[in-house]
């Protein structure tokens, strides 16, 4: 029998893998951004506090920009050794060197508060930009792909730097009255393949080995404006949320910094 | 003996003596093997009726034979865990398998079972031999020692061993009430010295969305 590892505040990594899929980082009175639920265990003295604390309001306003999807993310503050884990899911670190990195919003575990996160321009996606590390989390690991390429939507993970994603249809197999009947009835064979997103220009694209989808995080909606892609579908608020208990103003009270 | 085949089979090397395993977790074997299922987890009419009120129930045989037998449970990854005389403390849904010479019990285990969402009450495994316990995703082992004790989240919690005292901790403010928690409410607060054994992955815990 091989003996497992035994880890110690002294022989964990600082800010590395522990295993594939356990992650350390380590605080040296220092603050990270996390997913809400994500930390598995700590050594030291580490708080986490819901975003809209008035005390963290400074780091928000320069690292965090998503008002309304604030309430999933907590920052964890103090110093000492803390476990970062996901569903039993594959978990990497990436640095980002003054860059941008546009990632799927449930892939995205914890990052640093030298970067800013903003939402992207596309729904259900997270940008960040700046220097700094970011944790995230794939099923199975992630492979790194040049433009041109293009991905199956389920595998994809996400971009860094500036290609221009896009969706892409496989016309010939989809259009013509052959084409309807096999999309509508499946009769003739649908390979789940007809559509994809294309990505062109210089950068990097992300992609996770399987097609399992990482449960979505709600990243808040956009305001209701024209010109804003996603803006003003549905009710206000994040679908999937814990239901608001009574007296909650939710999403007002998190603009309003209460 | 015990042994991982990869990293979620467990292999069992028999020459004539038994192990305890969950019922129906044997995959394969060669030699000769008999199987019988153990009442009550083998404890005796006593420990059955605990377990029974406890709803700490497991369902256990008793392996006897002379070769190799494998386990393995719904792919869940395997770890071993050697003890010394000292005594491990275990979900019974998390355990596997252990030496028939080890005493299993049940004990009480306060407010942490409350917040994990599984009982009041947790398996104790005791005495000289081996034991595989089962995570979803491989167990990080953590020392804790006295100038270093650990925080763990229920959910992710599977296992510890060694002399330790556990307290629950929360982090409740009136924020939490606002709908601002931060997620991480509650953990688990291990003091004194031992290892604790926790999954990289939660399990849904009444405490989790708070």
């Amino acid at each position: 029998m091989t003996a497992p590892v035994i880890f110690d505040p002294h022989s964990l990594p600082s800010d590395d893998n522990v295993n594939k899929y356990t992650f350390c980082v380590e605080l040296k009175s220092s603050q990270w951004f996390l997913q809400k639920g994500k930390m598995i265990a700590y050594y030291g003295r580490i708080e986490f506090n819901g975003i809209g604390h008035g005390r963290l309001d400074r780091l928000l306003r320069t690292s965090f920009h998503s008002p309304l999807h604030a309430g999933d993310w907590v920052v964890a503050d103090g110093s000492g050794k803390m476990l970062l884990a996901d569903r039993a899911f594959d978990v990497n670190s990436y640095d980002l060197d003054d860059g941008n990195l546009t990632i799927r919003s449930g892939n995205l575990l914890a990052y640093q508060p030298s970067l800013a996160l903003k939402q992207s321009i596309v729904p259900g996606f997270l940008t960040l930009i700046g220097t700094g590390k970011f944790v995230a989390a794939s099923n199975g690991p992630v492979v790194f792909m040049e433009p041109p390429i293009r991905v199956d939507p389920q595998a994809l993970v996400g971009w860094a730097d500036c290609p221009s994603p896009c969706h892409h249809y496989d016309h010939g197999y989809m259009t013509g009255v052959l084409g309807g009947i096999r999309s509508l009835t499946g009769l003739g064979g649908t390979s789940g393949e007809e559509h994809q997103f294309e990505f062109v220009g210089a950068g990097t694209v992300l992609l996770q080995s399987t097609e399992v989808l990482m449960a979505e995080q709600a990243t808040g909606q956009v305001a209701s404006e024209p010109g804003v892609p996603g803006g003003g579908q549905g009710a206000p608020g994040q679908a999937g949320a814990a239901p608001r208990l009574p007296g909650q103003l939710g999403d007002l009270q998190r603009r309003f910094g209460l | 003996m015990f042994r991982l085949q990869g990293s979620k089979v467990l292999a069992v090397d028999m020459t004539g003596d038994a192990v305890k395993a969950k019922n129906g977790s044997m995959v394969a074997y060669d030699g000769q093997m008999a199987f019988k299922k153990m009442t009550g987890g083998g404890e005796g009419l006593r420990g059955m009726v605990t377990r029974r009120l406890t709803g700490e129930q497991m369902t256990v045989m008793e392996v006897k034979g002379h070769g190799t037998c494998y386990f393995a449970d719904r792919a869940s990854e395997i770890n071993l865990v050697n003890l010394d005389g000292d005594k491990l403390y275990v979900e019974s849904s998390n355990l596997l398998a252990t030496d028939a010479g080890l005493r299993t019990g049940t004990t009480f285990t306060g407010l942490r079972g409350a917040s994990q969402g599984n009982g009041l009450f947790t398996t104790t495994i005791e005495g000289r031999g081996q034991a595989a316990i089962m995570s979803d995703g491989p167990a990080v082992v953590l020392r804790v020692s006295g100038q270093y004790p650990l925080s763990v989240d229920p959910g992710a919690y599977i296992a510890h061993q060694g002399n330790l005292r556990q307290s629950f901790q929360s982090g409740v403010t009136f924020r939490t009430f606002l709908g601002e928690g931060s997620g991480e409410a509650f953990q688990i607060r291990f003091e004194g010295e031992g290892l604790v054994y926790v999954q990289p992955s939660e399990r849904n815990t009444i405490g989790g969305d708070v």
